[in-house]
């Protein structure tokens, strides 16, 4: 107790967490403020990177140029469209997870997590098996005297991988909040004569709506700046802004301009972010504290 | 026919009886109390009444109406739980009115009938709260509310009074007893606290092992337990062994073969060398209003009640003579059923 006092009251206190900030110094804190002056350096194809000289060149022309409009909408689109599948699939799997007996709850609350430890990449390249001009899919469709469709290297592929990799991100937020229910509550709806669809919609969702909007959060921040899966499933064609990063500092080799986006991909996402945050808590925070 | 009837109700979870053939019938207005040790069967026939829990043989008839398979919401039952159940999300007002609104109650009547009913249970200045802002005793009414606001022909407590403190509970068993003799709504009460069961019932309803073993008047069940078990239960009980003299009446005598209960407060406690039976003082506990004895007799140790009336207590060690009316001794009957 007084060891915890005192820990709380001095100097320790800092002493104790420096590790842990210095890493987070080294590792986060830095690189962000290194990529941020680098957006505003001058680039010139011939000479490169001049280190000295600073321009607000880049965001202008990120500001200007339709193209890039293009790639940022279909990035946030294609981020929103999967945060809401994961909503509409995890959210009823985390509740009938949540009523599971014993045995197979653990079982398959397992097998929605196994997924994580295989590489994206792998999963990925999995899908494309799947969906490609000569995949499952197709040979099926034809086999069934249909015509191929082209699958691969659409939104949809880019979409439906997502939605595959980001879906224990949606159920775990939400079955934790979940186990916080009182079933009896449920129990008590019914008897006052609401529907079971009533008893979901105004006794289950308000009260699982902070899981609901820590796991629409974590989704939506992932989705929004992944770049594996657009950059196997989307192609060189359906570029989204993380795979356009890629490309302004490996092919263009534009360092600064590709810096610039990052900085424009890092504020668009907090905003949307926290907007959405402080919409759906302002909607609940009076009632669930 | 009664209101209420249970007719060879029962529960079988896989090979375990839950509640084996269970017959009742409740009166209009009856205040009903299920009293039992845990896992007795009790709160699964609540549950069957409520129609949370699916019934594996027999039949319930409300009104005259056979529910056995009716789903909860049609029964239109009101139900208060253990843990209170209410909605967290809701303000107590919202709460108390979610019932009026599934039966689409227009809303100048579903205000009038929430104001009442919030009144009826005290909480009147509480109704912009949410349940999280409530004291427990406070979280209690609302629950109490939100299954009278609705009307129902018979009103169900589990446990209700088990998640308060002492002093509250007692408040609250007076005022559970003040709003259904107001409301004058039949009441099915789960409790596992004989004390509860006995200051606010009609009828208590003696569980064991899934099936009944005695339904009486608080009063009568007191006073004449009909088993080993139930005297033990349901308030203190001396036991000692018995047997009929020439007359016909039933004395206390060693090695009789009857079992026989004396309640602690029906002994009366007299000087040595006087009285039936002779003893010491081994135990003394200060319960307040009376003092509990531990006496050794050769029939064993018997507990006895003194009212504290201010006069010293008696010492440990001291050699007592116990006395008392035979005809207040009750012969048990072996219990059928082990708890």
């Amino acid at each position: 107790m007084s060891l915890f006092a005192s820990i709380r009251q001095g100097r320790q206190g800092y002493l104790l967490s420096a590790p842990a900030l210095a890493l987070y110094v080294c590792l986060l804190v830095i690189p962000l403020l290194l990529t941020l002056v680098l957006s505003f350096n001058v680039f010139d194809y011939s000479s490169g990177i001049n280190g000295n000289a600073y321009t607000l060149d880049h965001y202008s022309s990120l500001l200007g140029d339709p193209y890039f409009y293009e790639i940022f909408l279909r990035t946030f689109w294609i981020s929103g469209l999967t945060t809401l599948l994961c909503v509409v699939i995890g959210v009823p799997e985390a509740y009938i997870l949540s009523r599971m007996g014993t045995p197979w709850r653990s079982i398959f609350l397992i097998l929605i997590l196994t997924p994580l430890l295989i590489s994206v990449v792998v999963r990925a390249f999995g899908w494309s098996l799947l969906l490609g001009a000569d995949g499952l899919v197709n040979q099926t469709l034809q086999a069934l005297g249909g015509s191929p469709m082209k699958l691969l290297y659409t939104p949809f592929a880019v979409v439906i991988a997502l939605v595959h990799v980001m879906l224990p991100f949606m159920i775990i937020p939400v079955w934790t909040s979940l186990q916080k229910l009182d079933p009896a509550a449920e129990q008590a709806a019914l008897s006052l004569g609401a529907s079971h669809l009533t008893v979901m919609r105004k006794v289950v969702l308000p009260q699982i709506m902070p899981g609901v909007l820590s796991g629409t959060l974590i989704v939506f921040g992932l989705a929004a700046s992944s770049f594996a899966i657009p950059g196997l499933l989307g192609g060189r064609r359906l570029k989204m802004v993380a795979t356009l990063i890629y490309d302004q500092y490996l092919s263009e080799l534009n360092w600064p301009m590709g810096a610039a986006i990052a900085v424009a991909l890092l504020l668009l996402n907090l905003l949307i972010m926290l907007s959405w945050n402080r919409m759906i808590e302002g909607r609940y925070k009076k009632s669930l504290g | 026919m009664a209101f209420v009837q249970l007719e060879n109700l029962g529960k079988r979870y896989g090979a375990i009886d839950a509640v084996v053939a269970t017959n009742l019938s409740v009166e209009k207005g009856e205040f009903v109390s299920l009293l039992g040790p845990s896992g007795c069967g009790k709160t699964t026939t609540l549950q069957m009444i409520a129609g949370f829990v699916d019934v594996s043989s027999g039949r319930i008839v409300l009104d005259g109406r056979d529910i056995t398979h009716a789903k909860p919401a049609s029964r239109g039952l009101g139900v208060v739980f253990q843990s209170y159940a209410l909605f967290p999300h809701m303000s107590v007002q919202d709460n108390v009115a979610f019932g009026l609104r599934m039966r689409k109650v227009p809303n100048t009547e579903l205000q009038q009938r929430v104001a009442r009913v919030l009144k009826l249970v005290r909480l009147d200045q509480h109704a912009e709260r949410y349940p999280r802002e409530l004291s427990g005793g406070q979280r209690q009414r609302v629950a109490l509310a939100r299954a009278l606001v609705i009307e129902p022909p018979v009103l169900l407590l589990d446990e209700p009074l088990s998640n308060l403190d002492a002093n509250l509970r007692e408040e609250m068993q007076f005022e559970i007893r003040r709003i259904q003799r107001e409301v004058g709504i039949t009441t099915l009460m789960v409790t596992h606290d004989q004390s509860e069961a006995l200051s606010i019932s009609d009828r208590v309803v003696v569980m064991q092992a899934g099936r009944i073993t005695q339904i009486d008047a608080p009063y009568t069940l007191y006073e004449h337990p009909r088993t080993e078990f139930i005297s033990g239960f349901v308030g203190k009980a001396n036991l000692l062994p018995g047997a009929r003299d020439a007359a016909g009446v039933v004395q206390v005598q060693s090695g009789g073969d009857l079992t026989l209960s004396l309640r602690p407060e029906k002994i009366d406690l007299r000087d040595k060398e006087l009285g039936r039976l002779q003893g010491n003082i081994v135990s003394r506990f200060f319960l307040g209003s009376q003092w509990l004895y531990g006496v050794s007799t050769s029939l064993g140790e018997l507990s006895v009640v003194r009212r504290n009336d201010g006069s010293a207590p008696l010492a440990e060690g001291t050699a007592v003579g116990l006395d008392w009316d035979a005809a207040l001794l009750r012969v048990l009957s072996v219990d059928e059923v082990s708890a």
